[in-house]
């Protein structure tokens, strides 16, 4: 069970409001996307802290509806 | 599942690289696995293997250990880097070196 990637960038954009997120599609399959966030709420944490954020904000999907997602997040 | 997260601290504070891995270093299972490996290779840093394709207590304790939902996964001295695309990213920009070589892992 896929996820469009319309529905995908409006979930991220409910979770982070103040980001500039960027979605493309790996693969036409609305299953593998590639996922590129820039928010100011990122500054002084590490990767794997802004990873954790962003993985959590998709707990419900990642895995099982999103099946792979190339993350990249920074704060500026 | 205490032993197995006692037994993952042992191998990570007792070897300064370690990459938790699908595959082996010489045959990677997995494309991202095998892009990890490539990148220390290329760098010319020693690291330690763990196939978790062979131990599923291990390949479940590791995700819990770091709260990381997926594999590879790489530690240098003891503290998790990340997986594949933070390991891609840091390569890229020059970090993971200067992080090897302050940790004089790599000349």
């Amino acid at each position: 069970m896929p996820i469009a990637q319309n529905k995908l960038e409006q979930l991220l954009q409910e979770n982070f409001p103040d980001a500039q997120i960027t979605v493309t599609a790996l693969v036409a399959d609305d299953n593998h996307y590639s996922v590129k966030i820039i928010d100011k709420i990122f500054a002084g944490k590490t990767r794997v802290e802004q990873h954790k954020m962003v993985n959590s904000a998709l707990k419900e999907i990642l895995g099982d509806v999103l099946h792979a997602m190339q993350l990249s997040t920074s704060a500026n | 599942m205490t032993n197995i997260l006692e037994k993952i601290q042992q191998t990570i504070s007792s070897n300064d690289v370690v990459l938790y891995m699908k595959g082996t270093k010489d045959f990677p299972q997995c494309g991202f696995s095998a892009a990890v490996v490539h990148v220390l290779k290329t760098l010319g840093a020693n690291f330690h293997d763990v196939d978790i394709l062979r131990d599923a207590e291990v390949r479940q304790g590791i995700k819990e250990y770091s709260d990381w939902p997926t594999i590879p996964q790489l530690y240098i001295k003891g503290e998790f880097i990340g997986g594949c695309d933070i390991v891609k990213e840091m390569f890229q920009s020059g970090e993971l070196q200067e992080l090897l070589k302050a940790k004089n892992i790599i000349n």
